[in-house]
This record gives structure tokens, sequence and C-alpha cells, in this order.
């Protein structure tokens, strides 16, 4: 995934002196790919996000059927239909800024808070949603840096959620440093071996994880009809009890603020998941492998057992989204656990170039679209299918930067052409 | 008499490079026409113009007097102008008729193949040109002496009167070499016309009517075998005296480093590519592996290196025994290898330089305190190994991809020879890099075979293997047929030996 | 299909060999341990005789002593596993594996049978039903990679062929129509999937999971936009009818299962056929293969590589819209959500099983088809086993089978590698 280009003369370079950290991130990968095309690529699909959003809204079609009567009319309300459903969906995930700063006025003069929990209930509800984003997201990007195709996210999430939440109601009388962190570790431990599966057929068989990984996300969907319907199965609908109260993870505010301190465990997990990536041997190692598997295996480089361990990896994180949010937000399991977390995390790794970084950024992206999309349906009514559209829109642009690049005529880097340039090799 | 084809101002750029400058060439009626140049020079570039593949910026091409255009493979092959490439164009899981007719298929109706009438012609051209193949045989399966036969064939059924071989030795050995130059013969005696693309200047001498020599994109100069030798060729070639052969001591040899027993290795398919070999390499000693490629080379260094498991078999390092033991391992223990491809085993060409300089150590301390990474160190190793190996680069955080191959080898040879090593494998070490290179390189192993090191090469250029080693071994068909001490050997000699014919010296000795 | 990390070879070899004496041996103690699970004295009636368009097509029941009937096939299997391991594992190896697997299944189903009655002719013929999806997809897929373009995103194109046809075919009762819109949205997804893997040259697992996103999106948007505050948009009325054919469908057990059902299934048939004799005997079909195998000797002469990788992955998708149609207005008559259900996948392994040649991913999709619809059959039985496993039994069977078989079979050489002329 990481598509690197050749680099000119570092900036400031005398003998010595290293460019720092910016210099490196977008001089490594050049600006466009990087930043622009990026940006450029959510903006496209929200645009025609939006044209469709538009397009399927009664009240603008029929202004457009009498478009030659009333022709400003017609785009007029095209424009305010998108305007409208964005601005919800704006509302939706942030909250209104100026009722916002009001409320701040509010508890600073008075110190009553509910007014400004209110107002910002909003932006946490997007900031938690990001939680399983960010977990999952590194997962698959993990995974992508190992040449991997973690479709599976989705499965795992499930299964880590399962493994989780059985251990948060099932086991009694422990105090919470101990019951929380051992459902998690619960999660982990099942997911990882939902990941594992798919590694070792890979490693062993040569057997495609794409195929594979889907197939344990189908799997798994049986099992938990299974679960839930049955051994799991706690009150009238299908769902396991609650989880005891020793297994919650605390709010960060009070309610109905429900940001929870998932949120910083996955931002911590970023920050490992940089740490290990560039700054272990075993990270170089899995980056290699992604990038040359036949030169990693010249350098001596256990080639399977990088690739079952990166797919490990990458399943554990994804157990993880489960089992945080569950701990977090839901604190049981039901069939309705995910909206697609899994498969938004696809998108998400490809938007973010598969560092943790950009997975971080663009999951804050897709968490405040997806929050806000529930208001949009409510105001405008569009369906929240919507964000899929764009999901899959973002990653076709992301993946092909030209599309994006003939779209705006973006200039090709120079560095760029000369790495695309065919080698005039021997002879 | 008009030439039959001219090429007038031919130029050819790619971004960053000029592959032809301002071209002109001619090629008479039933000559042969070798074009001569080192790698790089633009030989390749300049045949596929004529076959269509590229069309250039500038320049004209005329066929017996009248100009035309070649935009694609299509044009060319109207034209008359047929291709025999490099790297073989066929499909491994057709058949020789299947390959033969793709693209100008017959067909019985509407587009139901008919191959009865193609393997006919199969079978005719075969017997007029002597091209002995077996028209209803997978291409999979052919050695590759009769896969070029194949090409050949390919070639003659478009009814090509002017044919281009692009390297053609290259995969032969010296007795099939001797078969091709007899096929080009009738070919010529039969009206067609050759052009013919080499770096081997024996060769030229050997068949050529004619010689163009290129260098760095542009024709120095044409002249005839009797006009030249080997030296002013090759100074035509480069542009400045060549000296053709190593200054080298003799062997100052130590202990057996390398012990070889009984060795027999698979390769991919599941058939014998090491058939019982057996072979000891000394300290201070250069031992040569000359052979056609194909003949279980890359198995055999596969084995060695721990890249490829083996049942039977034993091999030693100085005692130990490292027979089945991990690529690190070996390593560890005090192996030197320069694979055969240095771009896709030999580096990570996106990684930065810096990172491929310490491929082989980056685990260890000081470069790793547990599993992690010490930046810092990396930096350092790296500086001072570009600044010893002079390796032409702006900086070490450049990936490796920008480097010339030259300097990528340097690269490769910085970091193997950075730790104390007893042994060194170097497969075809100096594959595809100009003449300066290749000098660089073969000084580097030699400094390394006298300050004590083993060191074994693999190489299918018999010149290098001729120059560099203290002993040559010959390796046929999975087997080595002889071990001769290097001032023994002689190229006709080698040739027999690796075309599988012992020769009676080896049988006295046995 | 993968990207080939050139794993070491005898290992693999020995992995494989481990997995089939292993899958051997599993089945051993499998019928073993049914076989004590109280069958003695035990009856299995497979009913042949089955009811299609309300005429009755007797065939006398098949009565197996239970006990009986599973010692001898595990004894078969016994020997044939011994047989294999001293022939060693070469050729005929896959289709010994297969058979195996085949009386395995058999002994299953004659243990679930005991002191019971199962109707083997109709669970048959809903295998064939469901296999037709899957064979279908396979064909679409074979298509695709024979040129040289891997298509992950079949289950996408597959959906929006079924929520197209529905749509068309509720607006204007026309189900030809229908089929053919259908046909039509697989191959607009198709030529999505063309454009970004030829011309831009993209990674093509990327391009066809981003296909899948986009089709699950799109679908389940308009569903809910359009078709729930619209149940008329989603009501095709008529689904396609069985289409008998004249005599051979009254022939017992056999005429139900191939001779009665839908014009798709035998346009299925019809497909295998022709996407045979296409590739082994025709000039386009050489070409075609060409192009997968090695583009860059098909470019040399003369042949264009990007125009019949176009075309191959149009008729991919067209092919996959068509399986799409079949599955909704072809069956059910109006779309559910995210209906296609993995098919598109089953589909692939099914093309593997079959080393991506067409008779052999039919045979990979029956099995898979099989799997597919023992579920409702079998827990009509009560065995014991719930039906949600039973319902997984076709997804780990893909996994056994890319466990099994990749490595076995030969993809075309140029499988997912975009081409790039210089």
């Amino acid at each position: 995934m990481s598509k690197a280009s050749p680099t000119p003369t570092p900036t400031k370079s005398e003998e010595g002196q290293k460019p720092n950290f910016w210099q490196r991130l977008f001089v490594r990968k050049g600006f466009s790919d990087t930043v622009l095309i990026p940006i450029l690529a959510v903006f496209t699909a929200l645009v025609i996000g939006g044209l469709i959003v538009a397009f399927t809204n009664s009240d603008t079609l029929a202004t457009w059927r009498n478009f030659f009567h009333d022709p400003l009319g017609a785009l007029a309300k095209t424009w305010i239909t998108i305007r409208d459903a964005y601005s919800a969906m704006f509302l939706g995930a942030f909250g209104d800024p100026a009722e916002t700063i009001k409320q701040i006025g509010v508890w600073i003069k008075t110190g009553e808070n509910k007014g400004l929990l209110a107002a910002i209930r909003p932006l946490g509800e997007s900031l938690l949603l990001s939680v399983p984003y960010i977990l999952a997201g590194l997962g698959v990007a993990i995974g992508f840096q190992c040449n991997l195709f973690n479709i599976g996210a989705e499965g795992q999430l499930y299964i880590g959620g399962l493994a989780t939440a059985f251990v948060g109601y099932a086991v009694q009388g422990l105090p919470w440093y101990i019951h929380m962190p051992l459902a998690i570790l619960a999660g982990a431990v099942a997911a990882g071996i939902w990941g594992f599966i798919p590694g070792i057929l890979k490693a062993r068989f040569g057997a495609h994880e794409v195929i594979n990984t889907i197939m344990m996300n189908y799997i798994a969907y049986r099992l938990m009809d299974y679960l839930l319907n049955g051994p799991m199965k706690s009150g009238g609908t299908p769902a396991t009890p609650q989880v005891q109260p020793t297994a919650i993870l605390p709010t960060f505010f009070p309610a109905p603020v429900r940001l929870h301190w998932g949120f910083f465990i996955a931002i911590a997990l970023a920050v490992v998941a940089y740490w290990l990536l560039w700054k272990t041997s075993f990270g170089m190692e899995l980056r290699m492998v992604g990038v040359n598997a036949k030169a990693a295996r010249y350098a001596g480089i256990s080639v399977k057992r990088t690739m079952v361990i990166a797919m490990v990896i990458s399943a554990v994180l994804c157990g993880l989204a489960g089992s945080v949010h569950l701990l977090g937000v839901d604190h049981r399991m039901m069939p309705s656990f995910s909206p697609g977390y899994g498969f938004d995390a696809i998108a998400l790794a490809l938007l973010g170039n598969s560092h943790p970084l950009g997975v971080v950024l663009s999951s804050l992206l897709f968490a405040f679209l997806r929050g806000g999309a529930p208001r949009m349906q409510v105001v405008a009514g569009t369906p929240v299918e919507i964000i899929r559209i764009i999901q899959g829109m973002v990653i076709v642009f992301v993946a092909a930067p030209e599309i994006i690049r003939s779209l705006y005529r973006l200039q090709v880097s120079r560095r760029e052409k000369e790495s695309a340039a065919p080698s005039v090799s021997a002879s | 008499m008009s030439p039959l084809m001219e090429l007038r101002g031919i130029t050819k750029s790619f971004p960053g490079v000029l592959a032809n400058d301002h071209i002109d060439l001619t090629l008479n009626e039933g000559e042969i026409l070798a074009i001569l140049g080192e790698n790089g020079a633009g030989k390749t570039t300049l045949m596929n113009i004529l076959y269509g593949l590229y069309s250039p910026n500038e320049g004209e091409i005329f066929i017996r007097g009248s100009k035309v255009s070649i935009r694609n493979p299509h044009d060319a092959i109207r034209l008359g102008i047929g291709m025999v490439h490099q790297h073989f164009m066929l499909i491994p899981v057709f058949t020789v008729t299947e390959n033969v007719m793709l693209g100008v298929e017959s067909v019985k109706g509407t587009g139901i193949l008919d191959r009865k009438t193609v393997s006919k012609s199969v079978n005719e051209i075969s017997a007029r040109f002597g091209l002995k193949v077996e028209s209803e045989a997978m291409v999979e399966d052919l050695s590759v002496g009769v896969q070029q036969r194949v090409e050949i064939i390919k070639v003659l059924y478009r009814k090509a009167d002017i044919l281009i071989f692009d390297e053609p030795t290259a995969v032969l050995t010296p007795q099939e070499a001797e078969d091709f130059f007899k096929v080009v013969h009738t070919l010529v005696e039969q009206g067609k016309s050759i052009i013919f693309i080499t770096h081997k200047l024996k060769e030229v001498l050997e068949i050529a009517d004619r010689i163009t020599v290129f260098r760095n994109g542009r024709v120095v100069g044409t002249t005839t075998p009797s006009q030249s030798t080997e030296a002013s060729l090759a100074s035509m070639m480069v542009g400045r005296e060549v000296i053709l052969t190593v200054d080298k001591k003799p062997a100052e040899t130590g202990d057996v480093v390398l012990d070889v027993t009984d060795l027999h290795v698979m390769d991919d398919r599941h058939l014998k590519a090491v058939d019982g070999v057996s072979f000891q390499v000394r300290a201070g000693e250069i031992l040569g592996v000359a052979g056609v490629q194909g003949n279980g080379q890359k198995e055999l260094v596969e084995a060695l290196t721990g890249l490829r498991s083996y049942e039977t078999g034993r091999v030693e390092l100085l005692g130990e025994n490292i027979s089945g033991a991990s690529p690190r391992k070996i390593r560890e223990a005090g192996t030197a290898h320069v694979p055969e491809d240095r771009q896709s085993d030999g580096l990570v060409l996106s990684f930065p330089i810096k990172e491929n300089l310490v491929l082989n150590t980056y685990y260890e301390p000081p470069f790793a305190r547990g599993i992690n990474l010490n930046n810092a160190e990396i930096v350092k190793a790296a500086e001072q190994r570009v600044k010893e190996y002079d390796i032409r680069t702006p900086g070490i955080d450049v990936s490796a991809s920008t480097l010339s191959g030259g300097n990528q080898q340097k690269v490769i040879v910085a970091r193997e020879f950075s730790r104390p090593i007893k042994l060194l494998i170097a497969s075809q070490p100096t594959r595809g890099l100009d003449v300066g290179s290749i000098e660089y390189i073969h000084k580097q192993i030699v400094k390394k075979r006298d300050e004590g090191c083993a060191v074994l090469l693999v190489s299918p250029e018999l010149d290098e293997v001729m120059s560099l080693s203290d002993r040559i071994a010959v390796m046929f068909a999975g087997k080595i047929l002889d071990i001769i001490p290097a001032s023994e050997a002689t190229k006709e000699g080698l040739g027999l030996l690796m075309a599988g014919i012992r020769s009676k010296i080896q049988a006295e000795v046995a | 299909m993968s990207q080939a990390v050139s794993i070491n070879n005898s290992a693999e070899g020995g992995s494989r060999r481990r997995l089939t004496v292993g899958i051997f041996l599993l089945a051993e103690m499998a019928a073993l341990l049914l076989l004590l699970i109280g069958t003695r004295g035990m009856v299995s009636t497979f009913v042949l005789s089955s009811k299609r368009a309300g005429v009755d097509i007797p065939a006398p029941d098949l009565v197996i002593p239970t006990w009986g009937a599973i010692l001898t096939i595990a004894i078969v299997i016994g020997l044939a596993g011994l047989w294999q391991l001293i022939r060693g594992f070469k050729n005929y190896t896959n289709a010994v594996l297969i058979t195996m697997i085949s009386l395995g299944i058999l002994m299953f189903l004659i243990w679930a049978a005991r002191g019971n009655s199962l109707n083997l002719t109709g669970m048959l013929v809903s295998s064939v039903i469901s296999a037709t999806p899957i064979g279908l997809a396979a064909l679409s897929g074979i298509y695709s990679e024979r040129s040289g373009v891997v298509n992950i995103g079949i289950e996408g194109m597959i959906l929006m062929g079924a929520f197209i046809s529905v749509v068309v075919a509720s607006v204007t009762h026309n189900l030809i129509l229908g089929f053919l819109m259908g046909i039509l949205g697989g191959m607009v997804l198709g030529a999505l999937h063309a454009v970004l893997s030829i011309r831009y040259r993209i990674n093509q697992i990327i391009s066809g999971t981003g296909i899948i996103i986009l089709s699950l999106g799109i679908t389940n948007y308009f569903y809910r936009a359009f078709l729930n505050p619209n149940p008329a948009l989603n009501n095709s009325g008529a689904v396609l009818a069985s289409l008998p054919i004249p005599l051979l469908w009254r022939i017992p057990v056999i005429g139900p299962i191939l001779f009665n059902q839908s014009p798709v299934i035998y346009i299925m048939f019809l497909l295998i056929l022709f996407t045979h004799f296409f590739y082994n005997y025709t000039k386009w079909g050489l070409r075609i293969r060409a192009v997968g195998e090695n583009p860059k000797a098909a470019d040399t002469l003369g042949i264009n590589v990007f125009t019949l990788r176009y075309i191959s992955v149009l008729v991919s998708g067209a092919i996959a819209g068509f399986a799409g149609a079949y599955m909704s207005i072809g069956q059910i008559g109006f779309f559910q959500e995210s209906m296609s259900a993995g098919k598109g996948f089953l589909g692939l392994a099914a093309m593997i099983f079959g080393n991506w040649n067409p008779g052999g991913a039919f045979l990979g999709s029956i099995i898979f088809g099989f799997f597919d619809s023992w579920q409702n059959k079998l827990s009509i039985l009560q065995i014991g086993i719930p039906s949600e496993f039973l319902a997984m039994a076709p997804y780990i069977a893909t996994m056994v089978v890319l466990a099994g078989f990749v490595g076995r079979s030969r993809m075309p050489a140029a499988d997912g590698t975009p081409y790039q002329k210089e």
C-alpha cells in the first residue's frame, strides 16, 4: 500500500541535517499523494453524494419536472436540498457551534452544566463512533502494510464483542481493574483466533485471505445467530444479558454524553501501531514482506510466520473494536451491534494510506459522517446508506488517483513521472 | 545496390533518458548485420521501434527505398519484419502450434481453430530451415534451445524477410550457439536478411558480415570483422581502453570452508535440479561454477543459502553442519550472498537506502535492542558504508529504486561485506552492469578472496568465470561434470563440458 | 489470485499431503462415530418420488440398512486412503478426493435419515437450484480471470442485477425486460471494474472490494428511499416459472432434477458448454487465454490486450447481473437487502475448485449448492445439529476447498497483474 515515489534532494539537507517529520512525510510521498488527493477524493465523493441526495428527494424531483417553467427554481431547490441535508449532517455530527459557545458561557457563570452537555452531545457521539473505526481501521491498515487484505474485520469485530460480552456478564465478583481488562483480553484472544485461521491457511496453503476472511465473516454471523438465540440469550429478544458494572468502560463526561475511555485506548493503540511499524525490527519485517516478500526471504525473514502474526494482530485490533465499543456503549451484544464498522474500516485504511495517523484522521471523518447521518435522515429524508455510497466512491478515488488528477487537472509531480517511466533496462 | 532497410535520424527519448540519438543504420539484402553495444546502449530500444512496439520521436524508416511507418507489430509483420526477443514471448501452457498461430490463426467456419493446417506448416518450416520441433508439444516442457526454435518458426510462419535477433545466444551452450549460427546461415541462403543484437565480442567476429557499434544511444561506427579485433570493438563500445582480464595474484588457499556432499535438490516443478553434487571451496580461492542457465545453478545457490530445502545431502561451513538451516542462520555463520536478481531479491526498492544497507543485520545490536530499532546507529552505519564503497546517491533516505544498477549492486556488496565473512556466494554479480561497475565488482571479489574468504562464483558468463576463478566447475543437467584449475581451462574444453560432454582428461583422472 | 509469495515448495506440498491425509482420517473417525451412535437395526429411507407441477413422478423408495451402509462406506474410504498413501500424491488425487468427499456426505445423509425418511430427489432438486447462482458466479469469474483480471466484485454485480431487475420488472410487468436490465446493471459495474483495473491499473482486489461496497450502498440506499415506501416497485408479481422439457421431465428421479427447472438453469448448462467450446476451440478464445497467460507475448503478436480484457470483464459483469436477476425475479419476485449472501464468493471458490474450467466449476457449485440447501431439509429431520451450524457448511467447505485446491490448480499466469505497455 505504501507507494513510494523517488525523493528529490531533501530541502535543507547538508551533510547530517535530517529533514524533519513534516518534510519527511510530504517529501517521501509527495504532497499530492498524502494530503491533496485524499482531501479531494472525499470532497468529490461528498459532492456526488449530495447530488444523489438531491435527486432522490421527491420535492426536488418535483421541481425538476417543472424545469422548463422555472429553471432557477429547480436549481435553487436542488441547492437547498443539498445544503439542508449536509447542514443537518453537520449539526448531527458536531452539534450547534453557536449553542455550544453560549452554553460554555452559561457554565462558566453558573456552573450549570446540563445545557453544555446537551450541546456537546453530538460531538461526543461522533467521537465515540470513531473508536471502533480507529481500532478496526488500524487492524485493516496493519494488514495492508503486510499486503494482506483483511476483509474479515466485521466478523472479527463480532467475535471479539461476543467473547467480551460473555466474560462481561458471566464472570462475577471481580473488581473492575481485573474484570474489565479480562473482558477485553477475551475479546482479543477470540478475535485473534478468528484471524489466525485465514492467516495460517494463507501461509501454509497459499489460500487467498480475501475469500477466507469473508467466509469467516459468514461463519461468525451464523455463530452469533446461534449464540444469541440460544445459550447466550437473555430476555425476549436475541441479545446477551447486560455486562456487569465492573466490566463497563466508564464515560468521560456525565450523561448524556456517552464518550468513554475507550477513545483514549484507541488513540493509544494508534501510537503503538506507529511505533510497531516504524520503530521496531518486526515492523520493518512486516513492511518488507508486504512490499517484496522475495527480498524478505533473502534477508532471512520467515515470510509465513510474519504473515500469520500480521493477520493475528490485524484481527485482534478489529476484535478490540468490537470489545471496546461494547464495553463502552451498548454493554450487551445484539445482532444490530455493528452498522458495518468492519467494511467502513477498509475504506478508512485506504483513505489513510495505511498509516496510523491517516487512519485516525479518516476515522474521525467517517465518524462525523456517520454521526450526522441519522439527523440527515430525519431532516432531509435521506437513508443513512448514502454513507456507504460515499465510502465506495472514496475507495475508488483514492485507489485510482488519476481520476481525481484528471478531474481537477492536477499536475503530476515530476518525481512521480520519473518513477513511472519504463525501466530502460538491459540493452 | 540500394539497401534493403535504412534508418535515418531515429531518435527516441523516455523521461530522463535519451535512448536513441539520431541513429542512422542500413541493412543490405542477404547480409548479417550485428549491432554491438553494452547493456543500456539503446540497441533493444531501436529494435523495438523497428518492430512497432515503440514509436520514434524523430526519424524515418525506409524499406526497399520507400518510406514506411511502423505503428504496431502488425505493420512490422506486414512489412516482413520479424523479431525474436531476448526473453521469449511464448505461452507456456500452449502447444508449439498454438504459439505459432496466435494472432494469425487459421480458421474453419466462423472462428473455429484449424490446428491441423498450421501444424502441417510448422512441420514444413521446421524441415526447410533445419529447426527440429514437435508441433504438438507443450512449450513449457521444451528446453530453452528448442523454445528458441519455436520463436524462429513463429517469425518465419509470418513470412518475415528481415529477422531481428535480440541476444540470441544468451541462453545457449557454445554448441547450441554453433547450431544456431548454422540456422542463421541457412536463413541467409534462403534469402533472409538478419539483424543480430549482442554484447559478445567473439560471436560478432565469428558470424557478422558487418558490425555497427552503439554507445550511449548513438552509433559510434560501422566496421567489418576483417577490420576489427576484440580489443578494438571493446574500446569502441566503451570509449576507452578496456582491460579485458582481471589482475590477480595466484591464490593462497587455506582450509576447506564450504564442504558440499551429495547434494540433491528439487526445483519448483518437483523435478531434480541438482543431482548429487559434491565439491569443496577453500579459504582464499574462487571456485567458479560455469554452465548455461537452467542447469541447476539457481537451485544449487538457493539450497546453499537456505532458501530451498532439500532432502538429501550435507553441507558444512567450517565443519559446522548447515544442511537445512534457515537463511538467517547460514548468514550468521559467516556467509554472504550477492543474489542473481538484485532488484527483486537483494533490495527492497521502495525502502530507503539506509535500511537496505542493513538488511542483513538490522535485527542485531547495535541496530536493534530487542525489537526496538536504533535509527541513529543505522544512519551512522549507512553513511559510513556509502563513503567506503563510493555509492553515488543524493542521500541515505532516498529509496533504493533511484539508484543506477551499478550503485544498487554496490549497496548489496557494501552490506554483505560489512561483516566478517568466511564464504561469499556470488550469483551473476555483474549482470546488466556497465563496464566500470563490472570492474569494480570484480576487484571487490578478488579483494575478499585475498583476505582469506572462500568465494563461490556462479555465472553464465564464461569470460567472467574464466578470468576470476582459481578453479572452475562446470554444471550440466544438475551434475558437476568436472572441476579443473583455471590455468588448464580452455573455452573449447569448457564448452564441451557445458554441453554435457565429458572430456578425456577427466575420465583419466577419475 | 494470490500475489504469489514463493513459498518453499516441498513444505507446501508436505502441508497439502498432510491435509489430505487429515481429511481421510477425519472422515474415518466421523464414520466410526456415527456408527456408534445407535444406528443398529435402523433403516434409512430415501424417498425418490417427487411431485412437480402437480404430477406425481413415482419412484421406488431407496431403503438402506443404516449400519451396514455406513460401515461399507467407511471401509471404502479407508481403503482408498491407504491406496492413496501407497501410491503417492500425484495426478487423479483430485478425483479421488472428490469421490471420497462425496461418499462422506452420502454417509452423513444416511446417518441423518436413520429411522426416518428423507426426500433425496427433493434435496437434489433444491441443490441444483441453489447451485445455479453459484455456478453463474463461477462462470462470471472464469470469463474475467481467464483474460487476466481478478474479479472479486462479482458479489456486488449480482446484487445490482438483482435490484435492477426487480424494479424494472415491477414497473413494466415484463420479466424478460427485467432480466435484460439486470444483465445491463451487472455490466455497468463490470465496466467500472474494467476501467479501474485496466486503464487505471489499480489493485484489482481493491477495485473489486470498492465495487461491492458501492453496490451494497447503492442498492440499500435506493431500496430504503424508493422501494420501502412504494412496495409496488418491489413486486414483480410473476416469477419465472419452471420450464419442463417434454418427455424428459417424467423420467423418475433424474427428470425433476435436470429437466424441470427454470429456463435460467438450462441457459446455465448451455453457457457451460459454450464456455468450454469457446476457450478451447475458437480463435478468440485462444487469444483471450493468451492475454491471461502472457499479455506481453500477445501484445508483440499484435493482439490488443486491453480490448480483450475489457470485453471479458464486461461479459463477466453481464453474467453476474444475470445471476442476480435469477435470484430476485427468477425465484422470489422481490428484493431484499444484501440478498446475494455470499454467492459471489462461493462462485469464486467453485471456479478455483474447477481449475478455471467451466465443467469443474459447475461440479464445485453443485457441491456448494448442496451445502447451501441442506440446511432446510436437514432441520426437518431434527438431527440434533442446530440449523445455524448447518448453515455454516458452505463457508467452511469453501475454505477447505481453497486450502486443498489452490495449489493444485493452475490459474492463468497473468491473473491479477495489470498490463502496462511500455
